[in-house]
């Protein structure tokens, strides 16, 4: 289980800024360790966000995405109580849910 | 009309293709998403992440795609890019970084009251055109360039 996924959504009049930290290491598998030992790939591969339930926006990342990234969006029609859910999945097969309701 | 029905058709046709090899397991969906892209993303050179990006090697340029990022990244594990479509009927976002080990870096996908804009942050493993790619719903690519200068690398990061 990975860890929490932050999520912050402002309204500006009929749009809304969503603001989505992933928290990740987003190995590389090009990096070594202090005994100069690889570390394994390991990256959050695809994710997806909906808005009350239906999906907006789906998300497909590589290993060149820095760590514990920072992603914003842009949507429109977003009202105060909506529910804005994240989701992701990594190459290991980890995943992770979180969701927010506006305010 | 006929043109988009045309391209419909086509589009069909190559689903038919394809889905016997979903059957077998060459490709294996991930489920939710309309496509796939893990062999653009494993492509380890810009020509064959473009050309496995359903042929975005052929994109044409547009003005209407704008790339914010800075001119300078000091730091190359994180570097932020902030991409806008004002094409209409933006369908997918696409970021590359030619100069990257894996040019393909993210690949997303609109729908509903989601506007075609996107901020992420990437690792830079050295100076590199980027390239925002922008298909349309009626099957077009579009490509918007910029060049940032990395002063030290993201790949170690």
């Amino acid at each position: 289980m990975g860890e929490q996924i932050k999520i912050r959504a402002q309204i500006k009049g009929d749009m809304a800024d969503i603001r989505i930290l992933m928290q990740h290491p987003m190995e590389t598998g090009q990096r070594k360790d202090d005994k100069g030992q690889p570390l394994a790939m390991h990256f959050i591969q695809t994710f997806t966000v909906s808005h009350n339930g239906k999906t907006m926006i789906e998300g497909q990342l590589n290993t060149s995405v820095s760590k514990n990234p920072l992603f914003a969006f842009k949507a429109r029609g977003i009202k105060v109580g909506d529910k804005i859910s994240v989701s992701w999945q990594d190459s290991a097969g980890d995943k992770r849910q979180d969701e927010i309701v506006v305010s | 009309m006929f043109e988009l029905r045309r391209k419909l058709l086509k589009g069909g046709s190559v689903a038919a293709l394809l889905s016997p090899l979903l059957g077998s397991g060459l490709l294996v969906p991930t489920g939710v998403l309309a496509a796939d892209w893990r062999p653009a993303f494993g492509a380890r050179n810009i020509g064959d992440a473009l050309k496995a990006y359903g042929n975005a090697n052929a994109a044409s340029e547009s003005p209407d795609i704008v790339i914010n990022a800075p001119e300078i990244a000091e730091n190359g594990a994180k570097v932020e890019i902030e991409i806008t479509s004002n094409i209409e009927n933006t369908r997918s976002l696409a970021i590359f970084a030619d100069k990257n080990p894996m040019p393909l870096s993210a690949v997303l996908e609109f729908s509903g009251p989601a506007l075609p804009y996107a901020r992420v942050q990437l690792k830079l493993a050295e100076t590199t055109r980027v390239r925002a790619v922008v298909k349309t719903l009626d099957g077009k690519t579009h490509v918007a360039f910029r060049e940032i200068k990395v002063t030290l690398g993201g790949c170690g990061a």
